[in-house]
């Protein structure tokens, strides 16, 4: 019996293949990945570069969990997809039928054809291979440079700081990670790299082109203003594109990524895709067509899990969250916090004197009605959030709950009631923060 | 920062080789007082330095930079050195002090434990013990690393508070009020009848079944010798009332952590002088498999072995069912589970097995409270809805082996017996997923079979 085929050991195609096990379904399942043969977690590939953990620290279930729960791992190569013979061809010679397939093939580095892109030292970091060959390329180097303001962009920094690597960080936006951060929060993580990690961070700077030493490998960038900066290798993080490209010219409808339906069916019968590589034909209402994070690659297998396991279930994002951590700043969002505030919205930002801790809230500027919040430095409790986005508080109530909702480790120093205070200045309201309450964190009300 | 690691690292060994040279060379190093002065200096200005290399530079954060790339902290070359010298010292401690310079005629101690006679003079008049001198070392290094190690967590309010509270509680309640106690008489004395009244431990903190001879025969009658008292007996209701009440009602407000991480002694050295081995712990289900049979046989052991004492005790007998209380009870209770067990192993193999071998698999305390931990408490680490990312920062920190990122990628809160509180978890996670936190036992255990983000609908009701 062929069963279902996962191509990709990514989150997205590991929470499927677990999540139809968890659902009950009993086909056979094969996963299909020529990156790790078993499944990490991509997140901390950062961590091995830093020497926190190693890679079998990076694996979250131990290796005989796959043959526990069934589902067959297969390290090999997909090099071409027989849709209508159901069939795979492998690299290694072999062929793999499928009953249903899922494609969970994830993204790629984008590179947008700068000249010297592929000279020796220049890479992108997604995979597990991309790790070991920055491991190799940056040995016993003195200066990198980083392109593209994302979030690979400043884990590559902080990587490269721990070898004592000096880097140089251009960014084309006039602040950093700027088609997602407004500018006050950029500007904390900006100066934190400048001030902290000597980090040189070059705002509304592009990459010209990449300069050859003439044996092939980098040895400098040029940007657009014409400035060369010496380097041995060069970091891209201009964001990531999906992994499309051995599909392309066969009759899987793809655009960006692989059209799929809220049910993350493609146009063929029987074939799936979800993850980086998926483009929601009718994305839902205030997301994007392609979402690349962690969660959603996750929350994508939940759904495609059920569905495979014969309860079909659409993707269906509820209020939108994410994390991360620059450097020692950790942030984390919920809701809409967009670069900049929308028409009819209005933004509160507080920002403590001397840590590196800010809140940045957005609301409606007439009903007052909480659209989102960033933190920095500040844990939040995820469910809270989620539980009043969802309610429709308004701004004051979630300023009034705040000690509710924190999440930082016992004995920190908190600020609701300056955070509360500063906003009643703003927008000359009475907000008094009440005090913690177990009973309504754990039921509501 | 290099060179100064590496004079704090050298420093290390000059301490080391003044050990050994005392030993050898006791002509070379005569000078008790001088040479103490100078292993004590060794330490705190190594540890010092070190800590000055690796953390003056950089900002205040989590910093586990190359923990897998260095030989102390990945089981290198280094890191057996010291688990075999450190082994070795164990075993000489436990059954060979006279290898270790104790007396053995009337000419006095040699070798190290003379080094700390000026020191054991000062506060009780008489030379060092093998065991003053061990005490002395022990608090030496959990105050020296103790400050490396709030330094390196400088941002953390809850380790900072825990670490100086932990390093509070063995200089006074492990250290100072003990050998103040003897230099009064209260201890270790010769009665006014001129015979000697006993030994009692008066660490108000080492409580039974940790503390598994409070109940031998010597013990209770050290307490109760009248040159001690009111004091002797104080320390007896004390500890019947810390093992009694005290600790179920902390437990259970607190968790274990209370004792554990916080004021223990055996987790004060793990928290501090051992906090660059806690990734060394393995966190496979096998060894939680074993570790729940082996603390717990402990634990039914120390229960046995007492009860009997205290039918010795009160019955005034010798044996039980023929079998002599001391032969077949104490004495192997003592040397396989209180010297072999919690010493050798528990320290000596810090840097191959982690920091809380001890703790985890053997310490009958820990057991106790692990029950009431996992079945009766407000404790639990909060899980943060869907924030996890899988990175494995959490699981491979934990000293005491938990999966801690089993728990959390499924939205789970950590509800374990194991679990000593350390924090370190919560510390170590760059997305804040992690809380330990005291609240209603009601929703103590929770588990969302689908992560909060998605819509309501996916979740199986």
């Amino acid at each position: 019996m062929a069963g279902i085929v996962i191509i990709g050991n990514g989150v997205s195609g590991i929470t499927t293949a677990r999540h139809i096990r968890k659902n009950g379904g009993t086909q056979s399942i094969t996963v299909i990945s020529s990156e790790t043969k078993y499944f990490y977690s991509r997140t901390s590939l950062m961590y091995i570069y830093m020497g926190h953990m190693k890679l079998e620290h990076t694996q979250p279930y131990e290796n005989d969990f796959w043959a526990k729960n069934n589902i067959d791992l297969v390290f090999d190569h997909v090099n071409e997809i027989d849709f209508s013979g159901k069939q795979l061809k492998m690299k290694s010679g072999s062929g793999i039928k499928y009953d249903k397939l899922v494609l969970a093939v994830g993204s790629k580095p984008n590179k947008f054809g700068w000249p010297g892109q592929d000279l020796n030292g220049v890479q992108g970091l997604y995979s597990y291979q991309d790790l070991q060959l920055m491991e190799e390329n940056t040995q016993g180097i003195k200066h990198a440079v980083l392109v593209g303001g994302g979030l690979i962009g400043v884990e590559m920094a902080e990587m490269l700081r721990t070898r004592g690597v000096d880097v140089t960080f251009l960014v084309r936006e006039s602040h950093f990670w700027g088609n997602v951060l407004p500018k006050q929060d950029a500007e904390l993580i900006g100066d934190h790299m400048t001030r902290d990690h000597h980090v040189d961070l070059r705002l509304n700077t592009e990459l010209g082109e990449i300069l050859n030493d003439g044996n092939g490998k980098v040895k400098g960038v040029k940007t657009k203003d014409g400035e060369i900066i010496d380097c041995q290798f060069v970091g891209l993080s201009a964001g990531v594109s999906p992994n499309v490209g051995f599909l392309k010219n066969t009759e899987l409808e793809i655009d960006r990524g692989i059209l799929v339906t809220r049910l993350l069916e493609t146009n063929m019968s029987d074939v799936y895709a979800l993850g980086d590589c998926a483009q929601f034909k009718e994305p839902s209402v205030g997301r994007r067509p392609l979402e690349q994070v962690w969660y959603t690659g996750r929350m994508m297998g939940e759904a495609l899990g059920k569905t495979l396991a014969g309860k079909p279930t659409e993707y269906k994002p509820g209020v939108w969250f994410n994390s991360a951590k620059f450097f020692d700043i950790e942030y984390q969002t919920y809701g809409e916090v967009r670069s900049v505030v929308p028409e009819g919205k209005s933004e509160f930002y507080w920002q403590h004197d001397s840590e590196d801790v800010a809140i940045h809230l957005v609301f409606d500027s007439l009903e007052f009605k909480f659209v989102g919040i960033n933190t920095f430095g500040i844990r939040l409790r995820h469910e809270l959030f989620d539980r009043w986005l969802r309610e429709g508080q308004s701004v004051m109530y979630v300023l009034e709950h705040m000690k509710d909702a924190n999440f930082d480790p016992e004995f920190y120093r908190t600020y609701e009631q300056e955070v509360a205070d500063a906003f009643n200045k703003e927008f000359n309201k009475n907000v008094t923060v009440k005090a913690k309450s177990w009973k309504r964190i754990l039921f509501g009300a | 920062m290099k060179l100064y690691r590496q004079l704090g690292t050298s420093l290390g060994v000059i301490f080391v080789l003044i050990l050994a040279g005392k030993m050898a060379l006791p002509l070379v190093f005569s000078n008790n007082s001088l040479w103490l002065t100078t292993i004590t200096l060794c330490v705190f200005l190594g540890v010092a330095l070190f800590t000055y290399g690796q953390y003056a530079g950089e900002s205040k954060g989590i910093k586990n930079n190359n923990v897998w790339f260095d030989g102390v902290s990945a089981r290198g070359v280094l890191g057996w050195t010291m688990a075999i010298l450190l082994t070795a010292f164990y075993v000489m401690l436990y059954w060979f002090p006279e290898y270790l310079g104790k007396a053995t005629d009337q000419s006095g101690n040699w070798g190290i434990i003379a080094l700390f006679d000026p020191l054991s003079y000062f506060f009780k008049g008489k030379p060092a013990s093998e065991w003053f001198m061990y005490g002395t070392l022990y608090t030496i290094f959990i105050l020296s690393l103790g400050i490396k190690f709030i330094v390196k967590y400088r941002h953390n309010r809850y380790q900072l508070v825990r670490t100086v509270v932990v390093m509070v509680s063995q200089l006074f309640l492990a250290y100072l009020i003990p050998e103040i106690l003897a230099g009064l008489n209260y201890n270790d004395a010769v009665d006014a009848q001129g015979t000697y009244a006993g030994w009692y431990d008066t660490d108000i903190k080492n409580v039974w079944p940790l503390d598994y001879d409070f109940f031998n025969d010597w013990h209770l009658d050290a307490m109760q010798a009248d040159a001690y008292q009111p004091l002797g007996m104080t320390y007896l209701f004390w500890g019947l009332l810390l093992f009694l009440v005290v600790t179920p009602l902390l437990t259970y407000f607190l968790g274990k952590r209370w004792y554990c991480s916080w004021i223990c002694g055996c987790g004060g050295l793990a928290e501090t002088a051992g906090d660059s081995f806690r990734q060394l712990s393995s966190k496979s289900t096998t060894s939680w498999k074993i570790e729940r049979w082996m603390i717990h046989t402990v634990m039914v052991l120390v229960f046995i072995m007492t009860l009997v004492t205290l039918y010795g005790y009160f019955f005034e007998v010798y044996d039980v069912f023929g079998l002599s209380i001391y032969h077949w009870f104490q004495k192997p209770y003592g040397f396989l589970i209180g010297a072999a067990f919690s010493g050798v192993v528990g320290v000596g193999f810090y840097p191959v097995m982690g920091n809380r071998v001890w703790c985890r698999f053997g310490c009958p305390m820990a057991g106790y409270m692990g029950i009431i931990q996992r079945f009766k408490s407000k404790f639990r680490i909060t899980v943060n809805g869907g924030q996890c990312i899988s990175c494995g920062n959490c699981s491979t920190y934990c000293e005491q082996g938990i999966d801690v990122r089993s728990y959390a990628q499924r939205g789970q809160n950590v509800v374990r017996a194991s679990c000593v509180g350390c924090g370190v978890c919560a510390a170590v996670c760059p997305r804040g997923v992690l809380k330990l936190e005291n609240g209603p036992e009601e929703g103590r255990i929770k588990q969302n079979t689908v992560l909060i983000g998605a819509d309501l609908d996916y979740l199986d009701k």
